[in-house]
């Protein structure tokens, strides 16, 4: 007699609630008539607040963690803030979308849908608690991106661009999987809290094939964070998809991916954090390293950007290498990527809002005097690129603070001091955009082309662009948000 | 009796060849995705040796997603290549350098 266990769903209701959305959405799509495309977009947006309803609901639901669906799923604060940043991402990331695709050669219906997908992958990397789901909700982001990127169907470098980031994400999933089954192998379980369990009692610790494992485990969650020796899919991907899905990969699916990567280093494999740190600490100095410098020879914005999304990874894992020894360290490398994904999300919609139908402008040579063309969107870049840089009071400073302040606390003075430099070095680029803008004439043939944005739209990145500004004026309730997450 | 041993070598240099020939291959995009299927495969040998010399089911089960998925994921794959050709032409490697990486 099999004995099963019913299993809570009333856990897992965003991630229901969101299955049957996206599935009565693609019916409702499939008989709209062109004019009535507007119909798609709004259930979309209306899902997202929903199950963001439903997410705030379970967090005052469930005060303490739950683990159902045979130990696969876990409904904890950790989930619930990640889904809670996820949605909220994703929801600016369709709003900013909506002007771009509208006059380009995108399919609407089906972008919203793999968004749609993309975003429930997400929610299901928050939620799981063991590999068979991590790998799940993994893939099923993964394959929407892919699918997202070579949607622009006439341009040769989406398509390529599609086809570079699924190689590279395939071989990703592959070096992850690979040493998933080693781990497999080595504890005979895939949960997270029963191989750490395991661990915590002394099993397998010395056991050499733990680190073959982690070794594979840590390239394939590089590989999807884009850290440095994994690295060389970010400038050409970022460039090559169309802009709104370059805001879309380059939000969200950091924090998804920040998630699973607390779950497995720091849930799963706490006891071998003298081997994940000090291979973190190479990849990190190396991300920073690289990430900033080949940012000052980029010309176009999108591939700058990119280049700094490598440097600002290599920030966060700082956080997560000082976190076994600091109190702070996690919750401060927490910190660092929700704020960073709100100012790369403003950035890259600033790009996208520029650009008219027909024309990418990306180039930095475009936005020089953007202040006289459109003197608010030159105020909000400006913020953003502060807080990339990391100037006070905006948020970018508290949250590199922060890093630094665990950094030390963890005795990594030497790590600390080149981090600092290597800030240094990137505030260059970062303030070469805000003298472009506000101290050069715009060029001759965009003097004349007026930037004509939707008051929506104006509300939504003036929300962005004064989001990094609050946040760095009264930093403490994130901060505290955060701390409650990795408690 | 074939031993534990053996079956993780096999994937192992499975694996191997998988990883060479995304790295090493100019070729050709349908290379790449063979390529790919090799180091999936690679991985459900591992699973399904492991599961059987440990005597639980786990690995057998998750082999059953790692095919469901890797079958998605060819689909994109090919469906990828599909538009790439249209629009380029050609599905040789080399040519893919529109974007320096």
């Amino acid at each position: 007699m099999m004995n099963i266990a019913m299993p809570l769903f009333s856990a897992a209701l965003p991630e229901i609630f969101m299955l049957c959305m996206i599935s009565f959405i693609l019916l409702i799509d499939v008989c709209l008539k062109e004019g009535y495309r507007i119909v798609t977009y709004g259930l979309t947006q209306l899902t997202l607040i929903a199950v963001f309803l439903f997410a705030m609901a379970q967090y005052r639901e469930y005060p303490y963690p739950i683990v159902t669906f045979g130990d696969h799923y876990v409904v904890d604060k950790l989930a619930i803030l990640t889904k809670l940043w996820v949605l909220v991402a994703s929801f600016f990331a369709f709003i900013y979308a909506r002007h771009y695709i509208k006059g380009r050669s995108i399919l609407y219906g089906e972008y919203y849908i793999l968004g749609l997908f993309a975003v429930l992958g997400m929610l299901i990397m928050a939620s799981a608690y063991s590999f068979l789901t991590i790998y799940l909700g993994l893939e099923l982001l993964s394959l929407s991106l892919y699918a997202m990127v070579a949607l622009q169907k006439d341009s040769a470098a989406a398509t390529e661009a599609a086809m570079k980031y699924f190689i590279m994400g395939a071989l990703a999933s592959g070096l992850l999987l690979y040493g998933i089954s080693i781990l497999y192998g080595v504890t005979g379980s895939i949960d997270i809290l029963t191989i750490g369990n395991a661990l915590q009692k002394g099993l397998h610790v010395h056991n050499p094939a733990m680190i073959f494992a982690l070794v594979f485990i840590l390239s394939g969650l590089l590989f999807k964070f884009g850290a440095v020796p994994f690295h060389m899919w970010v400038p050409d991907v970022y460039d090559g998809a169309p802009t709104s899905v370059t805001l879309f990969i380059a939000s969200a699916p950091k924090i998804a991916a920040f998630c699973i990567t607390m779950r497995i280093l720091v849930q799963a494999l706490p006891m071998l954090s003298p081997a994940w740190s000090s291979i973190l600490v190479v990849v990190a100095v190396l991300s920073m390293f690289s990430g900033n410098l080949l940012a000052i020879a980029q010309t176009n914005i999108k591939r700058m950007l990119a280049y700094s999304s490598i440097a600002h990874i290599g920030y966060t894992l700082l956080g997560i290498i000082s976190g076994p020894t600091s109190a702070t360290g996690y919750s401060a490398a927490m910190f660092y990527i929700t704020t960073y994904v709100i100012v790369a999300a403003g950035a890259f919609a600033i790009i996208a809002l520029l650009s008219k139908q027909g024309i990418e402008l990306d180039q930095l040579d475009d936005y020089r005097g953007l202040n006289a063309r459109h003197p608010w969107l030159a105020f909000m870049m400006l913020l953003l690129m502060f807080s990339m840089a990391g100037v006070p009071p905006t948020v970018g400073f508290f949250a590199k603070l922060g890093l630094l302040a665990a950094l030390v606390e963890a005795h990594y003075v030497w790590l600390a001091a080149l981090a600092l430099l290597f800030a240094i070095i990137g505030a260059y680029y970062y303030l070469r955009i805000v003298m472009l803008m506000y101290f050069e004439e715009p060029r001759e043939d965009l003097r004349s082309n007026r930037i004509a944005i939707s008051p929506g739209i104006t509300t939504a990145i003036t929300l962005n662009g004064m989001a990094a500004l609050i946040l760095g004026l009264l930093p403490s309730a994130l901060i505290d948000v955060c701390r409650i997450s990795l408690g | 009796m074939v031993a534990l041993s053996n079956f993780l070598i096999l994937a192992a240099i499975l694996f191997g060849v998988g990883i060479a020939g995304i790295l090493i291959n100019r070729k050709n995009i349908i290379v790449l995705l063979m390529s790919i299927e090799l180091m999936l495969l690679a991985v459900n040998t591992n699973f399904i040796a492991f599961s059987y010399f440990l005597g639980n089911n786990t690995g057998q089960l998750f082999v059953f997603f790692i095919l469901t998925v890797a079958a998605a994921e060819a689909a994109i794959g090919l469906a990828i290549m599909m538009v790439l050709f249209r629009k380029s032409g050609t599905i040789e490697v080399d040519k893919l350098d529109a974007l320096k990486g």
